[in-house]
C-alpha cells in the first residue's frame, strides 16, 4: 500500500524538478513549447470541468481561449495592465459561458454539442469579419509579455516560470473546487440529473455555474497565451482548436484532474519528441485516439490506473500464494 | 427577379445534395445512435477513391463511379461498422462522437499526405450549359443534379416503405427489441443502413465535388450542412432531413447574396441554434417519436 502511494509522489516529484530546472538544459524553443503546454493544460483543465466533472459536453473550449486572448490583447493595447485585462478576460467568458449555457439547460448530448460547435463557429467569424475591433486576418502583433510589481516577464525563461506558476495555481483551485460542495454538486450532475433534482440540489444553477467556470478558465488560459505567442490572429481558433481541445481532455481522462495535463503533453509536446514522423504526426494520433477510445474511454490516465490495479492484484495473489 | 430565381434553382441543387447527406446522418443515429462527426468527410473521400480509379489505373468516367461506390459501401458502411462503431457502442454515446472527430482528423490527413493538398478538378454528370428558365439563365448541371439526388432519397424512401428488407429497417429503427422478437434480422439491417450511408454519402460526393472541387477540407463545411440540415427538419425523418437539406441550400445562397457574404456561414448556425432552442424536435418532427 505504502508503495502505491509513493510511486506517483516520487514521479511528481521529479517532474516539479525536471520543469523548475527547465531554463537550464532547454532550448528557447523546447520553453516556448513547454510554456505553452502549460497553457494549453489549463484551458484543457476549465473543460474538464464542464465535460468531465459536470458531464455537459462542449466544443467551444477553443473559442473562450479565443475570446480571452483577444480581450486581454485589445485591452493591453489600449495601455489596461496585465492584471486587470487578464482578470477581465476571465471575467468576459464567465458572462458569455454562463448565457451559453442556457442551451444545456434545454437540450442534452449531441445537441448541445451542435450548438456548442455552431458557438465556435460564430465566434471565428466575428474575430475574422469584425476587423475594427480584431484587425481581422492581419491579427494583432507586438503584444507585451506582462510586468508584475515591477518585474519583467519579458525573457521567455522568466514568462515560462510565469506560465507554470499560473498552472500550478489553477491546479490547486481545482483541487480544491472538486472536493467542494460545488465540485460534488457537478459530479451528481453527472451521474444522475434526477437524482441531484431530487437531493435539493439546483441543477439548472449547476448546469450554468459548470459552463460559466469552465469558461472563464478557457478565457484566463487565452489571457496567458496572449502575451506567450505575442501575435493573435483568427485561424488559430477555428473549430479545430476547440475539437484538438476536447480530444485531449478525453485522451488525457475525462474527470481525473491530471488528465488535461496529459493530454495537453501528448497534442503539444509529443510532435516535438515524434519529428521523425515528419507529416504523419496528425494521422498517427487521430488512428491512437480511435484505438484508445475502443479499448479505454476512460484516456491515458484511466489506462494507468487499470494498470495499476491490475499489478496490485497479481502481487496480492502472489503473496497470498506463498503463505 | 431572375437573379433571385438563379440563386433559388442553385440553392436547390446543392440543398439536395445536403439532403441526401443528411438523410445518411439521420437513419445512422435512428438505428444504432451514432453521431458520425465524420459524415463530411465521408462525403469528401468518395471523391477521391474515383481519381485513384480514373488517374491511376486510367479507368473511364462510369468504371470509375461504380468502383467509388463499391469501395465507399465497404469502407465507409461495412468497415466504419465493424471496425469504428461496433466496438465503441457499449462505452456510450461520447466516445464514439470524440472516435468520429479523430476519424475525421484521420481521413483529412491521409487524403492531403496520400493524394494531394490542391482543390482537384471532378468530372461532371452532365456537361453543362445554359438554359432560359422563367427569364433566368439556369444551369443543367443544377438541374441535373437536383434531380438525381432527390431520385436518390425517392427511390431510398420507396425501399424503405414498400420491401419487406426496408419495412424491417423502420421496425429496426423504431423499436429493435419488438424487432428481433418479431424475427428481423436486427444486425444484418444495421449493416444494410451503414450501407446505404456509405452510397449516399458517395452519391453526394460524385455530385458536389464537380461545382466545389475535390479537396481534403471539404468536410468541414458539408458536415456541419448536413448537421444542420438534419436537426432542422427533424432528426427521425426522410423527409424532414430532405426538406433540411433544400432550406439551408437555399438559404445558404440568398444569404451570402442579400445578407453578407462575410456572415454567409453564420446564417445555417443561427437558424439551426434557433430551431434546437425552440422546437428541438425539427420542423417536421414529432417528440419522442422515432421512424424512418
Amino acid at each position: 500500500m505504502e508503495r502505491a502511494r509513493l510511486v506517483p509522489l516520487a514521479i511528481a516529484a521529479a517532474v516539479v524538478l525536471a520543469l523548475a530546472l527547465g531554463p537550464q538544459f532547454l532550448r528557447p524553443s523546447s520553453l516556448y513549447l513547454v510554456s505553452l503546454w502549460a497553457v494549453t493544460a489549463i484551458a484543457a483543465m476549465g473543460l474538464n470541468l464542464t465535460l468531465g466533472y459536470a458531464g455537459q459536453i462542449s466544443m467551444a473550449q477553443g473559442a473562450f481561449v479565443g475570446i480571452g486572448a483577444y480581450a486581454t490583447a485589445i485591452l493591453m493595447q489600449q495601455g489596461v495592465p496585465f492584471p486587470a485585462a487578464f482578470v477581465a478576460a476571465g471575467a468576459i467568458c464567465f458572462g458569455v459561458g454562463w448565457l451559453l449555457g442556457y442551451p444545456a439547460l434545454r437540450v442534452q448530448h449531441h445537441y448541445l454539442a451542435f450548438v456548442t460547435l455552431a458557438f465556435t463557429t460564430l465566434v471565428y467569424l466575428l474575430l475574422r469579419n469584425e476587423q475594427w475591433l480584431t484587425n481581422g486576418v492581419y491579427g494583432i502583433s507586438g503584444i507585451q509579455r506582462p510586468v508584475l510589481f515591477g518585474v519583467s516577464f519579458a525573457k521567455s525563461a522568466d514568462y515560462y516560470y510565469f506560465c507554470l506558476g499560473m498552472l500550478a495555481i489553477f491546479l490547486g483551485a481545482m483541487w480544491w473546487m472538486i472536493r467542494s460542495p460545488w465540485g460534488r454538486a457537478f459530479m451528481v450532475l453527472r451521474e444522475n440529473p434526477v437524482r441531484a433534482m431530487s437531493l435539493g440540489v439546483d441543477t439548472r444553477r449547476y448546469t450554468l455555474l459548470a459552463f460559466a467556470i469552465g469558461s472563464s478558465i478557457g478565457g484566463f488560459a487565452g489571457g496567458l497565451f496572449a502575451p506567450l505567442v505575442q501575435f493573435l490572429e483568427p485561424g488559430s481558433f477555428s473549430l479545430g482548436y476547440s475539437l484538438s481541445l476536447l480530444l485531449m481532455v478525453i485522451v488525457g481522462g475525462s474527470g481525473y484532474l491530471l488528465g488535461p495535463l496529459v493530454g495537453a503533453m501528448v497534442a503539444v509536446l509529443l510532435p516535438e519528441f515524434l519529428r521523425f514522423t515528419q507529416g504523419y504526426y496528425l494521422l498517427l494520433y487521430a488512428a491512437a485516439v480511435m484505438i484508445l477510445m475502443t479499448f479505454c474511454p476512460q484516456g491515458l490516465i484511466g489506462m494507468a490506473e487499470r494498470i495499476a490495479a491490475a499489478l496490485r492484484r497479481r502481487r496480492t495473489t502472489a503473496t497470498t500464494g506463498t503463505h | 427577379m431572375s437573379g433571385f430565381i438563379q440563386l433559388v434553382v442553385s440553392g436547390l441543387a446543392t440543398g439536395a445534395i445536403y439532403a441526401l447527406v443528411a438523410v445518411g446522418f439521420a437513419l445512422l443515429w435512428q438505428t444504432s445512435q451514432t453521431i458520425n462527426f465524420a459524415q463530411g468527410e465521408f462525403v469528401m473521400v468518395p471523391a477521391f477513391f474515383v481519381l485513384v480509379a480514373m488517374k491511376v489505373w486510367g479507368l473511364g468516367y462510369l468504371p470509375s463511379i461504380a468502383i467509388g461506390l463499391v469501395v465507399s459501401a465497404l469502407l465507409l458502411g461495412a468497415a466504419f461498422k465493424g471496425l469504428v462503431v461496433e466496438p465503441m457502442l457499449r462505452h456510450g454515446v461520447l466516445p464514439l462522437v470524440i472516435s468520429t472527430v479523430a476519424l475525421a482528423i484521420l481521413m483529412k490527413e491521409s487524403v492531403k499526405d496520400f493524394y494531394s493538398s490542391q482543390a482537384q478538378q471532378f468530372p461532371p454528370i452532365v456537361e453543362g450549359t445554359d438554359i432560359e428558365f422563367l427569364g433566368a439563365v439556369v444551369s443543367t448541371q443544377s438541374i441535373a443534379i437536383f434531380f438525381v439526388a432527390l431520385g436518390a432519397v425517392a427511390l431510398l424512401n420507396w425501399f424503405l416503405s414498400s420491401t419487406l428488407t426496408g419495412r424491417a429497417m423502420q421496425a429496426t429503427a423504431q423499436n429493435r427489441a419488438v424487432a428481433r422478437i418479431l424475427g428481423v434480422d436486427v444486425d444484418r439491417m444495421i449493416l444494410y443502413t451503414f450501407l446505404i450511408n456509405g452510397l449516399l454519402t458517395a452519391l453526394a460526393s460524385f455530385l458536389i465535388s464537380p461545382i466545389y472541387l475535390a479537396k481534403f477540407t471539404n468536410g468541414e463545411t458539408l458536415g456541419l450542412a448536413a448537421f444542420v440540415a438534419a436537426i432542422v427538419g427533424g432528426f427521425n425523418h426522410v423527409r424532414g432531413a430532405v426538406l433540411g437539406g433544400l432550406i439551408l441550400g437555399v438559404l445558404d445562397n440568398l444569404a451570402a447574396s442579400y445578407v453578407s457574404a462575410q456572415y454567409r456561414a453564420a446564417v445555417p448556425l443561427i437558424v439551426l441554434v434557433v430551431v434546437i432552442l425552440f422546437r428541438p424536435q425539427g420542423l417536421l418532427g414529432r417528440v419522442e417519436e422515432r421512424s424512418v
